[in-house]
Protein backbone atom coordinates (compact mmCIF):
# COMPACT_ATOMS: atom_id res chain seq x y z
CA UNK A 1 0.00 0.00 0.00
CA UNK A 2 1.53 3.23 -1.22
CA UNK A 3 1.48 5.96 1.98
CA UNK A 4 -0.65 8.11 -0.16
CA UNK A 5 -3.23 5.53 -0.11
CA UNK A 6 -2.69 5.29 3.67
CA UNK A 7 -2.98 8.45 4.71
CA UNK A 8 -6.32 8.47 1.95
CA UNK A 9 -7.85 5.58 3.65
CA UNK A 10 -7.06 7.16 7.61
CA UNK A 11 -8.88 10.44 6.22
CA UNK A 12 -11.64 8.73 5.09
CA UNK A 13 -11.70 6.95 8.67
CA UNK A 14 -11.29 10.10 10.36
CA UNK A 15 -13.92 11.46 8.48
CA UNK A 16 -16.62 8.49 9.08
CA UNK A 17 -15.36 8.76 12.94
CA UNK A 18 -16.13 12.60 13.04
CA UNK A 19 -19.46 11.85 11.03
CA UNK A 20 -20.83 9.63 13.58
CA UNK A 21 -19.43 11.32 16.87
CA UNK A 22 -22.42 13.50 18.00
CA UNK A 23 -24.57 10.16 17.33
CA UNK A 24 -22.99 7.94 19.82
CA UNK A 25 -23.89 9.60 22.85
CA UNK A 26 -20.49 12.24 23.05
CA UNK A 27 -21.79 14.70 25.44
CA UNK A 28 -22.67 18.33 24.16
CA UNK A 29 -19.99 19.60 25.55
CA UNK A 30 -16.95 17.68 23.27
CA UNK A 31 -19.58 18.11 20.55
CA UNK A 32 -19.00 22.01 21.09
CA UNK A 33 -14.88 21.74 21.45
CA UNK A 34 -14.91 19.77 18.70
CA UNK A 35 -16.73 22.49 16.39
CA UNK A 36 -14.27 24.87 17.83
CA UNK A 37 -11.20 22.95 16.92
CA UNK A 38 -12.98 22.58 13.39
CA UNK A 39 -13.22 26.01 13.23
CA UNK A 40 -9.82 26.91 14.49
CA UNK A 41 -8.35 24.37 12.31
CA UNK A 42 -9.32 26.50 9.33
CA UNK A 43 -7.73 29.48 10.05
CA UNK A 44 -4.87 27.42 11.16
CA UNK A 45 -4.46 26.25 7.45
CA UNK A 46 -5.05 29.05 6.44
CA UNK A 47 -2.38 30.60 8.34
CA UNK A 48 -0.35 27.24 6.93
CA UNK A 49 -0.76 28.27 3.63
CA UNK A 50 1.38 31.42 4.09
CA UNK A 51 3.95 30.00 6.90
CA UNK A 52 4.62 26.67 5.53
CA UNK A 53 3.93 27.08 1.96
CA UNK A 54 5.25 31.05 0.70
CA UNK A 55 7.68 31.18 3.79
CA UNK A 56 5.47 34.72 5.02
CA UNK A 57 5.21 34.12 9.32
CA UNK A 58 2.33 36.18 9.92
CA UNK A 59 1.05 37.15 12.84
CA UNK A 60 -1.87 39.72 11.42
CA UNK A 61 -4.33 35.99 11.08
CA UNK A 62 -6.42 36.93 14.15
CA UNK A 63 -7.14 40.39 12.81
CA UNK A 64 -8.29 38.71 9.20
CA UNK A 65 -10.67 35.84 11.45
CA UNK A 66 -11.70 38.63 13.57
CA UNK A 67 -12.86 40.43 10.94
CA UNK A 68 -14.79 37.95 9.48
CA UNK A 69 -16.67 37.26 12.84
CA UNK A 70 -16.93 41.29 12.98
CA UNK A 71 -18.82 41.11 9.40
CA UNK A 72 -21.47 38.80 10.37
CA UNK A 73 -22.24 40.70 13.66
CA UNK A 74 -22.38 43.82 11.61
CA UNK A 75 -24.06 42.67 8.68
CA UNK A 76 -27.04 41.02 11.06
CA UNK A 77 -27.43 43.96 13.59
CA UNK A 78 -26.42 47.20 11.60
CA UNK A 79 -28.32 45.74 8.05
CA UNK A 80 -30.05 42.84 8.91
CA UNK A 81 -28.42 40.95 5.98
CA UNK A 82 -28.69 37.46 8.29
CA UNK A 83 -28.99 34.59 5.73
CA UNK A 84 -26.07 32.23 5.76
CA UNK A 85 -24.48 32.31 2.37
CA UNK A 86 -25.00 35.91 1.98
CA UNK A 87 -23.29 36.60 5.44
CA UNK A 88 -20.10 33.69 4.69
CA UNK A 89 -19.37 35.77 1.23
CA UNK A 90 -19.98 38.94 3.16
CA UNK A 91 -17.20 37.77 5.68
CA UNK A 92 -14.71 36.27 3.26
CA UNK A 93 -14.65 39.32 1.09
CA UNK A 94 -14.18 41.45 4.03
CA UNK A 95 -11.31 39.57 4.80
CA UNK A 96 -9.81 39.41 1.72
CA UNK A 97 -9.68 43.49 1.34
CA UNK A 98 -8.45 43.76 4.76
CA UNK A 99 -5.41 41.49 3.64
CA UNK A 100 -5.16 43.15 -0.06
CA UNK A 101 -4.35 46.55 2.32
CA UNK A 102 -2.07 44.72 4.63
CA UNK A 103 -0.11 43.00 1.77
CA UNK A 104 0.72 46.36 0.82
CA UNK A 105 2.14 47.22 3.87
CA UNK A 106 3.70 44.34 5.01
CA UNK A 107 4.87 42.81 1.95
CA UNK A 108 7.08 46.34 1.66
CA UNK A 109 9.19 44.32 3.91
CA UNK A 110 10.31 40.52 4.46
CA UNK A 111 12.00 38.16 6.93
CA UNK A 112 11.50 39.78 10.46
CA UNK A 113 10.21 42.76 9.15
CA UNK A 114 7.51 41.44 7.88
CA UNK A 115 6.52 39.94 11.09
CA UNK A 116 6.88 43.40 13.05
CA UNK A 117 4.66 45.15 10.55
CA UNK A 118 1.87 42.14 10.97
CA UNK A 119 1.95 42.43 15.15
CA UNK A 120 1.69 46.18 14.77
CA UNK A 121 -1.30 45.77 11.62
CA UNK A 122 -3.11 43.10 14.08
CA UNK A 123 -2.98 45.69 17.00
CA UNK A 124 -4.38 48.74 15.11
CA UNK A 125 -7.12 46.69 13.91
CA UNK A 126 -7.56 45.20 17.62
CA UNK A 127 -7.62 48.69 18.57
CA UNK A 128 -10.17 49.73 16.08
CA UNK A 129 -12.10 46.69 17.65
CA UNK A 130 -11.61 47.84 21.29
CA UNK A 131 -12.17 51.64 20.76
CA UNK A 132 -14.41 52.32 17.87
CA UNK A 133 -17.48 51.43 19.85
CA UNK A 134 -20.05 52.96 17.98
CA UNK A 135 -19.26 50.29 15.16
CA UNK A 136 -17.73 47.30 17.47
CA UNK A 137 -19.70 47.98 20.47
CA UNK A 138 -16.75 48.06 22.04
CA UNK A 139 -14.93 45.65 25.07
CA UNK A 140 -18.61 44.57 24.80
CA UNK A 141 -18.51 43.17 21.61
CA UNK A 142 -22.08 42.81 19.58
CA UNK A 143 -23.85 39.87 21.13
CA UNK A 144 -27.49 39.21 19.65
CA UNK A 145 -26.17 37.07 16.48
CA UNK A 146 -28.07 33.74 15.63
CA UNK A 147 -27.08 31.01 13.47
CA UNK A 148 -29.02 31.21 10.41
CA UNK A 149 -31.00 28.23 8.28
CA UNK A 150 -28.47 26.57 5.43
CA UNK A 151 -30.76 26.13 3.07
CA UNK A 152 -33.72 23.86 4.52
CA UNK A 153 -31.55 22.77 7.44
CA UNK A 154 -31.88 24.33 11.01
CA UNK A 155 -28.35 24.51 12.17
CA UNK A 156 -29.07 26.50 15.58
CA UNK A 157 -28.74 23.48 17.68
CA UNK A 158 -25.04 22.48 18.47
CA UNK A 159 -25.12 19.69 16.77
CA UNK A 160 -26.47 20.73 13.47
CA UNK A 161 -23.55 23.68 13.87
CA UNK A 162 -21.00 20.87 14.37
CA UNK A 163 -21.65 19.51 10.87
CA UNK A 164 -21.72 22.86 9.31
CA UNK A 165 -18.59 23.33 10.38
CA UNK A 166 -16.46 19.74 9.91
CA UNK A 167 -18.31 20.43 6.19
CA UNK A 168 -16.34 23.66 5.81
CA UNK A 169 -12.93 22.36 7.23
CA UNK A 170 -13.36 19.53 5.08
CA UNK A 171 -14.21 21.92 1.76
CA UNK A 172 -11.51 24.25 3.35
CA UNK A 173 -8.84 21.44 3.63
CA UNK A 174 -10.03 19.87 0.20
CA UNK A 175 -9.41 23.05 -1.55
CA UNK A 176 -6.02 23.97 0.08
CA UNK A 177 -4.61 20.67 -0.53
CA UNK A 178 -5.44 21.07 -4.65
CA UNK A 179 -3.93 24.36 -4.00
CA UNK A 180 -0.17 24.09 -2.86
CA UNK A 181 -0.24 20.88 -5.25
CA UNK A 182 -1.31 23.37 -8.15
CA UNK A 183 1.41 25.21 -10.51
CA UNK A 184 0.58 28.12 -8.30
CA UNK A 185 1.22 26.48 -5.47
CA UNK A 186 4.90 25.23 -6.78
CA UNK A 187 5.14 28.91 -7.37
CA UNK A 188 4.37 29.75 -3.87
CA UNK A 189 7.40 27.00 -2.42
CA UNK A 190 9.64 28.44 -5.25
CA UNK A 191 8.67 31.96 -3.18
CA UNK A 192 9.42 30.05 -0.04
CA UNK A 193 12.71 28.32 -0.78
CA UNK A 194 14.71 30.67 -2.86
CA UNK A 195 13.01 34.08 -4.03
CA UNK A 196 15.80 35.07 -5.61
CA UNK A 197 15.96 32.41 -8.03
CA UNK A 198 12.53 33.08 -8.73
CA UNK A 199 13.25 36.58 -9.78
CA UNK A 200 15.66 35.62 -12.00
CA UNK A 201 13.10 32.89 -13.30
CA UNK A 202 11.07 35.74 -14.09
CA UNK A 203 8.44 35.76 -11.58
CA UNK A 204 7.24 38.51 -9.56
CA UNK A 205 7.95 37.47 -6.41
CA UNK A 206 5.89 39.88 -4.40
CA UNK A 207 2.84 39.50 -6.46
CA UNK A 208 2.68 35.65 -5.84
CA UNK A 209 3.14 36.52 -1.98
CA UNK A 210 0.44 39.09 -2.12
CA UNK A 211 -2.00 36.74 -3.73
CA UNK A 212 -0.63 34.43 -1.06
CA UNK A 213 -1.88 36.80 1.54
CA UNK A 214 -4.76 37.25 -0.19
CA UNK A 215 -6.24 33.70 -0.57
CA UNK A 216 -5.13 32.74 3.00
CA UNK A 217 -7.46 35.50 4.16
CA UNK A 218 -10.42 34.15 2.67
CA UNK A 219 -10.31 31.05 4.55
CA UNK A 220 -9.41 33.22 7.73
CA UNK A 221 -12.48 35.30 6.87
CA UNK A 222 -14.64 32.04 6.49
CA UNK A 223 -13.51 30.84 10.01
CA UNK A 224 -14.23 33.95 11.41
CA UNK A 225 -17.72 33.82 10.49
CA UNK A 226 -18.20 30.61 11.33
CA UNK A 227 -16.74 31.68 15.04
CA UNK A 228 -18.82 34.41 15.18
CA UNK A 229 -21.97 32.11 14.83
CA UNK A 230 -20.57 29.49 16.83
CA UNK A 231 -20.27 31.96 20.26
CA UNK A 232 -23.45 33.84 18.74
CA UNK A 233 -21.09 37.09 20.29
CA UNK A 234 -18.29 38.61 18.46
CA UNK A 235 -15.60 41.02 20.80
CA UNK A 236 -12.18 42.12 20.39
CA UNK A 237 -10.10 38.96 22.38
CA UNK A 238 -10.94 37.06 18.86
CA UNK A 239 -8.63 39.41 16.94
CA UNK A 240 -6.64 40.01 19.80
CA UNK A 241 -2.59 39.74 19.08
CA UNK A 242 -2.98 36.81 21.65
CA UNK A 243 -5.35 34.67 19.63
CA UNK A 244 -2.74 35.02 16.39
CA UNK A 245 -0.05 33.85 18.44
CA UNK A 246 -2.33 31.04 19.30
CA UNK A 247 -3.20 30.22 15.72
CA UNK A 248 0.64 30.65 14.99
CA UNK A 249 0.66 27.85 17.95
CA UNK A 250 -1.53 25.49 15.95
CA UNK A 251 0.66 25.72 12.96
CA UNK A 252 3.79 24.58 14.70
CA UNK A 253 2.23 21.87 17.13
CA UNK A 254 0.63 20.11 14.19
CA UNK A 255 3.18 20.77 11.62
CA UNK A 256 4.26 23.80 9.08
CA UNK A 257 3.76 22.96 5.97
CA UNK A 258 1.25 19.78 5.88
CA UNK A 259 -2.06 21.38 6.46
CA UNK A 260 -4.26 18.18 7.33
CA UNK A 261 -1.42 18.29 10.66
CA UNK A 262 -3.56 21.72 11.62
CA UNK A 263 -6.25 19.79 12.48
CA UNK A 264 -4.45 17.98 15.27
CA UNK A 265 -2.53 21.29 16.22
CA UNK A 266 -6.27 22.97 16.59
CA UNK A 267 -7.80 19.76 18.46
CA UNK A 268 -4.92 19.99 21.03
CA UNK A 269 -5.14 23.31 21.59
CA UNK A 270 -8.93 23.50 21.87
CA UNK A 271 -9.06 20.55 24.23
CA UNK A 272 -6.03 21.27 26.20
CA UNK A 273 -6.94 24.78 27.08
CA UNK A 274 -10.30 23.62 28.30
CA UNK A 275 -9.40 20.38 29.93
CA UNK A 276 -6.38 21.88 31.60
CA UNK A 277 -8.53 25.20 32.71
CA UNK A 278 -11.18 22.99 34.42
CA UNK A 279 -7.80 21.28 36.33
CA UNK A 280 -5.79 23.62 37.40
CA UNK A 281 -5.79 27.94 37.78
CA UNK A 282 -1.80 27.34 36.23
CA UNK A 283 -3.27 25.92 33.10
CA UNK A 284 -1.40 28.49 30.86
CA UNK A 285 2.07 27.37 32.45
CA UNK A 286 1.28 23.79 31.49
CA UNK A 287 0.22 24.52 28.22
CA UNK A 288 3.42 26.33 27.48
CA UNK A 289 5.23 22.95 28.78
CA UNK A 290 3.43 20.79 26.50
CA UNK A 291 4.43 23.47 23.41
CA UNK A 292 7.77 23.25 24.48
CA UNK A 293 7.90 19.24 24.66
CA UNK A 294 6.33 18.93 21.22
CA UNK A 295 8.58 21.70 19.74
CA UNK A 296 11.69 20.16 21.52
CA UNK A 297 11.09 16.09 20.48
CA UNK A 298 8.73 15.92 17.40
CA UNK A 299 10.17 19.69 16.01
CA UNK A 300 8.34 18.73 13.04
CA UNK A 301 5.11 18.72 14.75
CA UNK A 302 2.45 16.07 16.25
CA UNK A 303 1.49 14.66 12.71
CA UNK A 304 5.33 13.38 12.53
CA UNK A 305 4.46 11.63 15.10
CA UNK A 306 1.77 9.41 13.79
CA UNK A 307 4.29 7.45 10.99
CA UNK A 308 6.72 7.29 13.47
CA UNK A 309 4.99 5.41 16.04
CA UNK A 310 3.52 3.44 13.35
CA UNK A 311 6.55 2.45 12.17
CA UNK A 312 7.64 2.01 15.86
CA UNK A 313 4.64 -0.46 16.47
CA UNK A 314 5.66 -2.76 13.31
CA UNK A 315 9.52 -2.38 13.82
CA UNK A 316 9.86 -0.68 10.95
CA UNK A 317 12.34 2.53 10.52
CA UNK A 318 10.03 5.80 9.35
CA UNK A 319 9.55 6.82 6.21
CA UNK A 320 11.52 9.99 5.04
CA UNK A 321 8.43 12.50 4.27
CA UNK A 322 9.15 14.60 1.39
CA UNK A 323 7.49 18.19 1.77
CA UNK B 1 30.00 42.09 -34.05
CA UNK B 2 29.53 43.83 -36.97
CA UNK B 3 26.41 43.34 -38.72
CA UNK B 4 24.63 41.67 -36.04
CA UNK B 5 22.19 43.18 -33.82
CA UNK B 6 22.95 44.65 -30.17
CA UNK B 7 21.96 42.47 -27.42
CA UNK B 8 23.30 43.84 -24.31
CA UNK B 9 24.63 47.66 -23.94
CA UNK B 10 26.31 48.95 -21.18
CA UNK B 11 26.87 52.66 -21.02
CA UNK B 12 29.19 54.13 -18.81
CA UNK B 13 27.97 52.13 -16.20
CA UNK B 14 29.18 53.30 -12.53
CA UNK B 15 27.75 51.80 -8.79
CA UNK B 16 29.03 53.05 -5.70
CA UNK B 17 28.42 51.10 -2.32
CA UNK B 18 28.72 54.84 0.12
CA UNK B 19 32.19 56.07 -0.70
CA UNK B 20 33.59 52.89 -2.28
CA UNK B 21 33.16 52.58 -6.00
CA UNK B 22 33.00 49.24 -7.32
CA UNK B 23 32.29 50.13 -11.07
CA UNK B 24 33.26 53.05 -13.07
CA UNK B 25 32.32 53.98 -16.44
CA UNK B 26 31.76 50.73 -17.45
CA UNK B 27 30.65 50.21 -21.42
CA UNK B 28 30.71 47.86 -23.73
CA UNK B 29 28.28 46.39 -26.32
CA UNK B 30 27.67 42.51 -26.96
CA UNK B 31 26.15 41.24 -29.95
CA UNK B 32 23.24 38.58 -30.66
CA UNK B 33 25.19 35.35 -30.43
CA UNK B 34 28.26 36.20 -29.21
CA UNK B 35 30.16 34.16 -26.66
CA UNK B 36 32.12 36.34 -24.10
CA UNK B 37 34.14 36.20 -21.23
CA UNK B 38 34.58 38.49 -18.49
CA UNK B 39 37.52 37.95 -16.84
CA UNK B 40 39.31 39.70 -13.82
CA UNK B 41 41.10 39.53 -10.14
CA UNK B 42 38.52 39.05 -7.64
CA UNK B 43 36.97 42.09 -6.17
CA UNK B 44 37.39 43.33 -9.69
CA UNK B 45 33.64 43.78 -9.45
CA UNK B 46 32.25 41.18 -11.92
CA UNK B 47 29.56 39.94 -9.76
CA UNK B 48 28.47 43.55 -9.05
CA UNK B 49 28.51 43.91 -12.57
CA UNK B 50 26.30 41.08 -13.32
CA UNK B 51 23.43 42.09 -10.48
CA UNK B 52 23.74 45.14 -12.57
CA UNK B 53 22.51 44.14 -15.67
CA UNK B 54 20.63 41.48 -13.97
CA UNK B 55 18.59 44.31 -12.14
CA UNK B 56 19.27 43.14 -8.97
CA UNK B 57 20.98 45.86 -8.09
CA UNK B 58 20.30 49.31 -9.18
CA UNK B 59 23.11 51.45 -10.37
CA UNK B 60 24.45 54.54 -9.36
CA UNK B 61 25.03 56.12 -12.77
CA UNK B 62 24.67 55.18 -16.67
CA UNK B 63 22.16 52.80 -18.26
CA UNK B 64 21.72 49.06 -19.53
CA UNK B 65 20.34 48.37 -22.98
CA UNK B 66 18.82 45.15 -24.27
CA UNK B 67 17.85 44.60 -28.06
CA UNK B 68 18.21 48.47 -28.24
CA UNK B 69 15.58 49.05 -25.57
CA UNK B 70 16.50 50.88 -22.23
CA UNK B 71 16.14 48.44 -19.22
CA UNK B 72 17.97 50.23 -16.88
CA UNK B 73 14.98 50.82 -14.12
CA UNK B 74 13.48 47.81 -15.41
CA UNK B 75 13.09 45.12 -12.17
CA UNK B 76 14.57 41.71 -11.93
CA UNK B 77 11.60 39.30 -13.08
CA UNK B 78 10.60 41.77 -16.20
CA UNK B 79 13.95 41.61 -17.17
CA UNK B 80 14.05 37.30 -16.84
CA UNK B 81 10.55 38.01 -18.71
CA UNK B 82 12.02 39.86 -21.59
CA UNK B 83 15.24 37.17 -22.28
CA UNK B 84 17.81 37.71 -20.12
CA UNK B 85 18.90 34.54 -17.44
CA UNK B 86 21.26 34.13 -15.37
CA UNK B 87 23.01 32.04 -12.92
CA UNK B 88 24.78 32.44 -9.91
CA UNK B 89 28.29 31.87 -8.42
CA UNK B 90 26.72 30.19 -5.50
CA UNK B 91 24.03 27.53 -6.39
CA UNK B 92 20.91 28.57 -6.19
CA UNK B 93 18.16 26.14 -6.33
CA UNK B 94 15.12 25.07 -4.43
CA UNK B 95 16.77 22.78 -2.12
CA UNK B 96 13.83 20.93 -0.92
CA UNK B 97 11.92 20.71 -3.56
CA UNK B 98 12.60 18.10 -6.41
CA UNK B 99 14.62 18.16 -9.34
CA UNK B 100 11.85 17.60 -11.95
CA UNK B 101 9.74 20.80 -9.95
CA UNK B 102 12.86 22.59 -10.07
CA UNK B 103 13.05 22.80 -13.91
CA UNK B 104 8.91 23.24 -14.20
CA UNK B 105 9.31 26.29 -12.59
CA UNK B 106 11.88 27.46 -14.53
CA UNK B 107 10.32 26.26 -17.78
CA UNK B 108 6.13 27.51 -16.57
CA UNK B 109 7.69 31.38 -15.63
CA UNK B 110 6.25 32.57 -19.01
CA UNK B 111 2.99 30.08 -18.96
CA UNK B 112 -0.15 31.30 -17.44
CA UNK B 113 0.14 27.71 -16.15
CA UNK B 114 1.83 29.83 -13.05
CA UNK B 115 -1.50 30.96 -12.34
CA UNK B 116 -3.45 27.75 -12.31
CA UNK B 117 -4.79 26.74 -8.82
CA UNK B 118 -7.40 24.91 -8.70
CA UNK B 119 -5.77 21.73 -10.72
CA UNK B 120 -3.07 19.40 -9.21
CA UNK B 121 0.32 19.64 -11.48
CA UNK B 122 0.09 15.92 -11.77
CA UNK B 123 -2.23 16.65 -14.26
CA UNK B 124 -0.11 18.67 -16.46
CA UNK B 125 1.72 15.97 -18.42
CA UNK B 126 3.37 17.91 -20.71
CA UNK B 127 5.12 19.96 -18.92
CA UNK B 128 6.46 17.04 -16.81
CA UNK B 129 7.81 15.50 -20.35
CA UNK B 130 9.38 18.66 -21.29
CA UNK B 131 11.14 19.15 -18.16
CA UNK B 132 12.29 14.95 -17.93
CA UNK B 133 13.76 15.76 -21.96
CA UNK B 134 15.82 18.55 -20.55
CA UNK B 135 16.88 16.33 -17.57
CA UNK B 136 18.04 13.70 -19.74
CA UNK B 137 20.42 16.19 -22.36
CA UNK B 138 22.17 16.45 -18.62
CA UNK B 139 21.78 12.23 -17.97
CA UNK B 140 19.58 13.58 -14.46
CA UNK B 141 16.16 12.28 -15.62
CA UNK B 142 16.14 8.77 -13.44
CA UNK B 143 16.85 11.46 -10.50
CA UNK B 144 13.89 13.52 -10.82
CA UNK B 145 11.93 12.72 -8.55
CA UNK B 146 14.68 13.32 -5.76
CA UNK B 147 15.16 16.09 -3.73
CA UNK B 148 17.70 18.77 -5.52
CA UNK B 149 19.77 18.83 -1.81
CA UNK B 150 20.45 14.84 -2.66
CA UNK B 151 22.10 15.65 -5.51
CA UNK B 152 26.39 15.55 -5.61
CA UNK B 153 27.78 19.42 -5.86
CA UNK B 154 28.90 18.97 -9.83
CA UNK B 155 24.93 17.68 -10.40
CA UNK B 156 23.65 20.70 -9.14
CA UNK B 157 25.96 22.98 -11.07
CA UNK B 158 24.33 20.88 -13.81
CA UNK B 159 21.13 21.81 -12.89
CA UNK B 160 22.20 25.68 -12.05
CA UNK B 161 22.69 26.02 -15.56
CA UNK B 162 19.62 24.11 -16.56
CA UNK B 163 17.38 26.06 -14.97
CA UNK B 164 18.66 29.02 -16.71
CA UNK B 165 18.03 27.05 -20.24
CA UNK B 166 15.15 25.72 -19.77
CA UNK B 167 13.82 29.63 -19.63
CA UNK B 168 14.86 29.67 -23.42
CA UNK B 169 16.78 33.05 -23.16
CA UNK B 170 18.59 35.49 -25.35
CA UNK B 171 20.80 36.49 -23.34
CA UNK B 172 22.55 33.35 -20.66
CA UNK B 173 24.53 35.34 -18.33
CA UNK B 174 26.73 32.43 -16.34
CA UNK B 175 28.51 33.16 -13.14
CA UNK B 176 31.60 30.66 -12.11
CA UNK B 177 29.72 27.92 -13.51
CA UNK B 178 32.73 25.82 -13.05
CA UNK B 179 32.86 27.12 -9.61
CA UNK B 180 34.09 24.62 -6.99
CA UNK B 181 34.08 21.79 -9.43
CA UNK B 182 36.87 18.94 -10.18
CA UNK B 183 38.55 18.97 -13.70
CA UNK B 184 35.97 16.11 -15.03
CA UNK B 185 32.91 17.91 -13.49
CA UNK B 186 34.19 21.13 -15.69
CA UNK B 187 33.95 19.48 -18.74
CA UNK B 188 30.87 18.79 -18.58
CA UNK B 189 29.30 22.02 -17.85
CA UNK B 190 31.51 23.25 -20.89
CA UNK B 191 30.41 20.34 -23.04
CA UNK B 192 26.62 22.21 -22.02
CA UNK B 193 27.29 25.56 -22.71
CA UNK B 194 28.89 24.19 -26.34
CA UNK B 195 25.80 22.41 -27.11
CA UNK B 196 23.23 25.62 -26.99
CA UNK B 197 22.17 26.72 -29.95
CA UNK B 198 23.94 29.59 -31.94
CA UNK B 199 21.37 32.85 -31.53
CA UNK B 200 21.69 32.68 -27.64
CA UNK B 201 24.38 35.27 -26.65
CA UNK B 202 26.34 34.43 -23.57
CA UNK B 203 28.17 36.28 -21.10
CA UNK B 204 30.38 34.23 -18.86
CA UNK B 205 32.20 35.02 -15.52
CA UNK B 206 35.03 32.73 -14.68
CA UNK B 207 38.35 31.72 -13.32
CA UNK B 208 39.27 28.59 -15.06
CA UNK B 209 40.65 29.77 -18.20
CA UNK B 210 40.42 26.21 -19.83
CA UNK B 211 36.39 26.90 -19.45
CA UNK B 212 36.74 30.23 -20.88
CA UNK B 213 39.10 29.73 -23.57
CA UNK B 214 36.84 26.95 -24.64
CA UNK B 215 33.77 28.56 -24.39
CA UNK B 216 33.91 32.35 -25.85
CA UNK B 217 35.57 34.27 -28.70
CA UNK B 218 36.27 37.43 -26.67
CA UNK B 219 36.84 38.76 -23.74
CA UNK B 220 36.62 41.64 -21.35
CA UNK B 221 39.20 42.43 -18.71
CA UNK B 222 38.09 44.24 -15.20
CA UNK B 223 40.14 45.72 -12.52
CA UNK B 224 39.42 47.59 -10.32
CA UNK B 225 35.99 48.18 -11.80
CA UNK B 226 36.98 49.35 -14.97
CA UNK B 227 37.18 47.73 -18.52
CA UNK B 228 41.02 47.67 -19.46
CA UNK B 229 41.02 45.40 -22.47
CA UNK B 230 38.42 44.35 -24.54
CA UNK B 231 38.77 41.99 -27.81
CA UNK B 232 39.27 38.37 -28.86
CA UNK B 233 40.69 35.99 -26.65
CA UNK B 234 44.04 36.07 -28.98
CA UNK B 235 44.13 39.96 -28.52
CA UNK B 236 44.08 39.94 -24.59
CA UNK B 237 46.54 36.44 -24.30
CA UNK B 238 48.93 38.90 -26.01
CA UNK B 239 48.28 42.00 -24.02
CA UNK B 240 51.17 42.91 -22.05
CA UNK B 241 48.81 45.12 -19.22
CA UNK B 242 46.60 41.92 -18.48
CA UNK B 243 49.50 39.67 -17.92
CA UNK B 244 50.88 42.56 -15.15
CA UNK B 245 47.28 42.61 -13.25
CA UNK B 246 47.72 38.70 -13.33
CA UNK B 247 50.61 39.34 -11.86
CA UNK B 248 52.50 37.83 -14.87
CA UNK B 249 50.72 34.23 -14.73
CA UNK B 250 50.55 33.48 -18.07
CA UNK B 251 46.91 33.47 -19.88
Amino acid sequence: MTLQRRWLIAAGAGFIVALVLPRVGVPTFYISLLTQAWIYAIVAMSLDLLVGFTGLVNFSQAALFGVGAYAVAIAATRYHVVDFFPVVCIGIIAAVVTAAIFGLVALRSEGVGFIIITIALNEIVWGLAYQWVSVSGGDNGITGIVRPPVGPFDVSANTGYYYVCLAFFVISLILLSIIVRSPFGLVLKGVRETPRRMRALGYNVWLYRYFAMMISAGFAGLAGVLFAWYNQFVGPTSLSLDQSTQILIMVILGGIGTLYGQLFGALVVVFLSNELSAVTQRWEMVLGVVYFVVVMYAPGGLVVLVPRLWARLRGLRPAVERT
Amino acid sequence: MSGAASCLALDGVSKRFGSLSVLEEVSFVIGQGERCGIIGPNGAGKSTLFNIIAGELPLTRGAVRFFGGNITRMPAHARARAGLARTFQTTTLFPKLSVIENIVLALQAHSAERFHLLAPRSRYHSRDREARALLDRVGLASRSNELVDALGYGEKRQVEILLAIAQKPKLLLLDEPTAGLAPGDASLVTEMLKRERGDITIVLIEHDMGVVFDVVERLIVLHHGRVVADGTVEAIRGDDNVQEIYLGGKL
